[in-house]
Formats: structure tokens, sequence, C-alpha cells
């Protein structure tokens, strides 16, 4: 069927599995109104996706060192776009951002534009000329070019911590959909997932990872957009909603004013047993916050996700694997467009579930109405059972208001489609796209972190002379333990998915954003200035979230404390990269110059064409 | 100036024109979020419009315009790189 090059035949593979998943999405509608169970149907969607993802993992083995770490760097821009975003958008981004966008609305929405923006530092400041370079991972881009082991390890250091707080989170993630959709407890849910993510990764590495990316892309793609264009005509939002919601979003407004925001007091929420984690609207949906300080908030918040999303080696360790220089940069703007596809839908469905729930005149709104009545609302009762949603009639008079409905925010994405009449086999495929998004993210993840251990601190400076064999060897069982390790403190329920998400920016801008630009645009950054740089970014950062956040500051500092200058737990990043970047510049203009062939070095590193850095075998 | 000088200040001029427009939309915008959402596009509020979908779509094009600007540099530089590279 498949005749010649499998790079050339690439657009015909994904042709076909597009096709084929496609068909299953409509056997799976025929047996749903066969009368094949809600819960089957789940089972059947997650079953036959990961075991796809399993089966390509599987073909996508290799020996070879260079397609282990970088895919043997013929991965076409376009497909290296998908496989980026796949990497990029998380289970946090696909069950969590319209939830997000749905309580927090205009504010909440500085995610959007700082996990976006990122990019465009990405394309400018890092990709193309880490590309040249020829690294197998960031901090062997580090370890090279300011030379010496100790800053190799320094920046091991920093990306482990970074990516690290972020895999926990996937696999969290990855957990809570495996239970729900399979209907198995929590903690079984974790380990099955992890078991999918090892499957992916572990015969193949980064090939294989990025042909199960590329499969995951498509799913959760599908998996996102089908609901929300099919939701926005059930609720009489029009077919194109992007374009199409003015309308819903001035109706929202009006919709505020008529119930009031109200915010409720902690004691009243505490004294009805509001259950963790499930939030109520107290703010505007598309209303700006007046004031200054509302600003900085905005823009802090921003910033932090956008440096961040630069500094972070999973996603910059994509751009390694395409065939040329060129071919990196046009694969940042294929990665980001195929991310715009999902973010400027978020706000959409945000938009269409607030207004399905809260305009009285449509048949699936709630607010406004008698309590007895939405309690005996069949999905209501479903997810009551297991305290996603819950109700506290705080006045007493027995109709539901607006603070009176509390709501887990992974509600907006996986009970939508259910509460505007959609089929099951939508939830389905739902859970189908998030479980795709969990793993793609946390695959790149617990590669990265354990091709940074086998490569740059087992390979580079423990055992410098072990043959590929060996070296493959350790790669996978590092994977392994990482995984289990990442799945065992997942297991835990730490922190919520999207704090500990936002940490792991911050961690990353903190240690790594300026070591890696300086390395690149200024010459006269020198070995000692980036490790210094390094530590005290990461050090200054760390330090000051403990401060910062409650949970660490009562038992470490004995009180809570008030964020300076309005920076909380979520921009830390905002007090680690500054220091880190003073820090080098000073000790890098203390220290001697470096010499010149680290000088030319450089200077090769900036054009696109001649030898790269580092030889295709290292 | 050699061509490589040339070459690298050419591209750090680009560098900074990017930046700039990346700045633009993602921090300079949203400095006057008040004000914006005044004013509409499309019917939404145009701040409101800007952080949920404008800006991302900016970016977008940002990053291909910019690359090949980029390849134009590469090209009268002589620092193109072959198909099969």
């Amino acid at each position: 069927m498949f005749k010649g090059d499998f790079i050339k035949n690439l657009p015909k593979i994904y042709g076909t599995y597009t096709g084929g998943f496609i068909v299953f999405i409509i056997l799976m509608a025929i047996a749903e109104q066969a009368g094949v169970s809600a819960k089957n149907i789940g089972v059947m969607f997650v079953a036959f996706t990961v075991l796809i993802y399993a089966l390509i993992g599987y073909l996508s083995r290799t020996i070879q060192v260079d397609a282990y770490y970088v895919a043997g760097r013929q991965v076409p821009t376009v497909f290296n776009g998908m496989a980026t975003a796949a990497d990029w958008m998380s289970g946090a981004s696909f069950v969590a951002l319209a939830g997000g966008v749905y309580f927090g609305g205009y504010t909440y929405m500085a995610f959007l534009v700082g996990w976006t923006g990122g990019y465009v530092l990405v394309a400018t400041l890092m990709a193309p000329y880490l590309r040249k370079f020829g690294c197998y991972t960031v901090p062997d881009f580090i370890g090279t070019r300011y030379g010496g082991n100790l800053v190799r390890a320094c920046a091991v250091f920093v990306l482990f911590i970074a990516s690290f707080t972020y895999v926990t989170a996937q696999i969290n993630a990855t957990g809570t959909i495996a239970s729900r959709a399979l209907g198995i407890p929590f903690e079984a849910g974790v380990w099955v997932g992890l078991i999918s993510i090892l499957i992916c990764s572990m015969l193949g590495g980064m090939r294989a990872v990025t042909w199960t990316q590329v499969a995951q892309y498509i799913v959760l793609i599908i998996a996102y957009l089908i609901p929300v264009f099919w939701i926005s005509s059930n609720v009489g939002g029009g077919i194109f909603p992007h374009l199409m919601l003015g309308d819903e979003v001035a109706r929202l407004g009006e919709l505020e004013q008529q119930f009031g925001l109200v915010k409720n007091s902690a004691a009243d929420m505490k004294a009805a047993g509001v259950p963790g984690g499930l939030k109520y609207i107290s703010g505007s949906h598309s209303g700006v916050p007046e004031g200054g300080m509302a600003v900085w908030k905005y823009l802090s918040l921003a910033i932090c996700m956008m440096v961040g999303t630069a500094s972070l080696p999973h996603i910059l360790m994509r751009y390694f694997t395409t065939p040329s220089v060129r071919a990196a940069r046009k694969s940042v703007a294929w990665s980001l467009f195929f991310i715009f596809l999902l973010y400027s839908s978020a706000p959409m469905l945000a938009t269409l579930s607030k207004l399905a729930l809260m305009d009285p005149n449509l048949p699936t709104g709630i607010i406004g109405k008698s309590i007895s009545e939405v309690q005996s609302i069949e999905w209501v009762q479903r997810w009551s059972e297991v305290k996603q949603v819950f109700i506290a009639d705080f006045n007493g008079d027995g109709i539901l208001q607006l603070n009176e409905w509390f709501m887990r925010g992974d509600v907006v994405v996986l009970a939508t489609p259910e509460v505007a009449g959609l089929p099951f086999v939508i939830s389905g495929l739902v859970f189908a796209g998030g479980m795709a998004a969990a793993m793609s993210t946390a695959d790149g993840l617990v590669l990265a972190i354990s091709n940074a251990l086998s490569h740059d601190i087992y390979y580079k400076i423990i055992d410098p002379k072990a043959d590929t064999a060996k070296r493959l060897l350790v790669a996978r069982v590092l994977l392994v333990i990482i995984g289990a390790a990442g799945a065992y403190i997942a297991s835990f329920r730490l922190t919520s998915i999207l704090g500990s998400v936002a940490w792991a920016f911050d961690f990353a801008m903190s240690g790594l954003f300026f070591p890696l630009v300086l390395g690149v645009w200024w010459k006269r950054a020198t070995r000692a200035g980036a490790i210094a740089g390094i530590v005290s970014g990461i050090a200054s950062g760390t330090l000051y979230l403990l401060w910062v956040f409650p949970k660490f500051s009562v038992p470490l500092f004995g009180g809570v404390n008030t964020p300076f200058l309005g920076i909380d737990h979520l921009r830390f990043g905002l007090i680690g990269a500054p220091i880190c970047l003073i820090v080098m510049v000073v000790v890098s203009l203390m220290t001697k110059e470096p010499s010149p062939a680290t000088q030319k070095m450089v200077d090769d590193t900036r054009i696109p064409t001649g030898k790269a850095i580092l030889g295709k075998q290292h | 100036m050699s061509n490589k000088d040339a070459y690298w200040n050419k591209t750090k001029n680009h560098m900074i024109v990017t930046l700039v427009l990346w700045a633009f939309f993602s921090l300079v915008i949203f400095m006057f979020g008040s004000e914006l959402n005044t004013m509409s596009f499309l019917g939404y509020p145009l701040a409101y419009y800007m952080t949920a979908q404008g800006s991302l779509l900016a970016f977008v094009i940002i990053l291909f315009w910019t690359a090949n600007k980029q390849e134009k540099i590469d090209e009268e530089h002589g620092f193109s790189e072959r198909e099969d590279d």
C-alpha cells in the first residue's frame, strides 16, 4: 500500500489514520444507537486510541543513537508542528483551559496570550540556533557552548526541576481521565496512564514519541473542535462560533447584571461544605478589571508564561528533529498554527457553556430555577455524586443563584457536550482527546528528563566511553524510573493541575532563559557567568516561591506573606529570571572573555549553512 | 565589514523588529484593556477579542512572516541551505 520512503508517505499514512479514526467515531455512534452503554463507549474510545499509539511506538523502535535522541533529524516541518502542538497542549490545556476562562474571564486569558506569544521568542531567539548547533538535549547546548561538566550539570538540574513539576501534573491528568473513562480508582488510573506513556516512548525514544504525538494531535484536535461547533449550533450560537459569538458575549454581560456577581465569604462556603477545588462565577466574562494593579497582574502573568515557554526543554528539543535550520523556523510557525486551532476555541467553548447554564431562555439554563428542579436533572445528579458539582442555598430561597452553583473547571469540557444534549459518543471522544493531550505532553517531558540524564549526566560526565547499546539501555531504564517516580508522586494529588503547570514555566525561565539566549546572542558570556546565573536564578526563584506560597511559607517562615509587587506563586519567575540575567552579565564581565575557539563556535551557530557544531553522532 | 558580520547585523535588526511586533500584540495593547473594550470588533469588545483570539492570530502571522523574511536574508548573503541538507 505504501511504497517507497516512509517520510514521503507521511501525508498518506496520517490521512488514512484520520479517516480510520472518523470511521471509528461513526461506528461508536452506531453502537450507541444499538444500545451499547455509555460506559462501554468511553472504555472503547480510550482503549482503541491508546492501542494505536502503542502500535506506533512499537513500529518506531530503534537501536540508533540519533534516531533515539532526535528522531534522526528528518521530521518534516508541518508534522513537527503537529507533534510540537501535541507536546505542548497538555491535559491541563485540554481539560482545564476552557474551565479557567469560564471562571476567570478576561483576567485568566492572560494564559492564552502567554502560552502562544512565547513561540515568537522560541522562533527568533532560540530554535534555529539550537538546531544549527546540533545538540541532542538542551543541557548539551549549554554544556558545549560554555564548556565543562559543572555548567552542564547545572542545566540538567534546572531541566529536571521544571520538567518534573510539569510531568506529575500530566500523569495526574492522565490518571484522572483514565479513571473516569474506565471506571477505575484514581490511583489505578495513574498507573494505567504511566504504562500507556511508557509504551509510546520506551522502544523508540524521540522517533516513537514524534510519530505518536502526531497521531495524538489528530485525535485531540478532532475531539476538541467537533463538540465546540456542534454545541454552538445546538444552543443557537451559529455554525462558526469563533466569528459569531459577539451577541452571546454581550448577553452574558446582561445576565451577569441580572443575577449579580456576588462574592461568597470563606466562612459561608465552609459552613455549606463546598468540596475543595470547586469554583463559582464571581468575575465578569469579558469586562476588563479596573486599575493599574489589574493591568500589571495580567501583563506579569503573560510575561512569565511567554518567557517560560521559550525555556521549556521538552518544547525546544522538538526543533532539534527538523532536517534543516530553515525547517526549524517554519516549524515553529506551524506549531503555533496548530496550537491556535485549539486555544482560540477554548474561550468560545467557555462562552457557550456559560450561556447554556445561565440563560433562562434556553432549555439547558439552570441559574434562576428552583433548586429541587435542578437537582433532578440527570447530568447534575451524575456529576454531584463524584463531587464535581455542588449546590449551596446560601440565602435559603430555594432558587439557584449564580453564586450558589459550584463546579470543577474540568466539567466545562467534560460535561458540556452532555449538557447541550449531544450524544454520549461525543463525551467518549472528549475522553479520548483528553487522554491524548495528557499522554503526549507526559511523553515529551519524561523523554526530556531521561535524555538529559542519560546523555548529559551518564554519557558525557560519568562514562564517555560507553557504547551505543549501553547508552540506549541506560536511557530506557531512566525513562522507566522517571515515569514511575512521576506517577508515584502524582498519586498523592499534591496540587491542582494548573498551579503546578505554571510553576514549571517559572522554574524554567528562572534558570534557563538567559543562559540560552545569551549563549547565542552574546559572545562575551562566560562559563563562570552561566554557572552563577543558573544557580542564582533558580535559587532566588525557588526561595521566593517558598516565601510567597502560603502552604510553604506557614511552616517555613511562620506566616502568610504579602506578595512583593503582586508577584505571587504563579509569577515567581519574575524574581528568578532578572536575578539570573544580572548575575550572569556581571560575572561574565568580571571573568576573562571566552577563548577564540568558543567565539568561533558562536559565530558558526549564527549561520544556517555549514557543519553543525556537534557531529551527527556524539 | 565581512559578509558574515553584515548577515548577522541584518538578522539582529530583523530580530528586533519581530520582537517589537511581538511586544505590541502581547503587552502594549493589554496596557489599555479598559479603553479598548469600549470599541468592538465582530461584535466582541475589542480587548476581549484580542486576548481570546486576535493576538493569538497575530502571533501566527508574525511567525510565518518572520521565517520568510529571514529566509530572504539567508539567500541575500548566500547562507541558504540546500533542500537536501
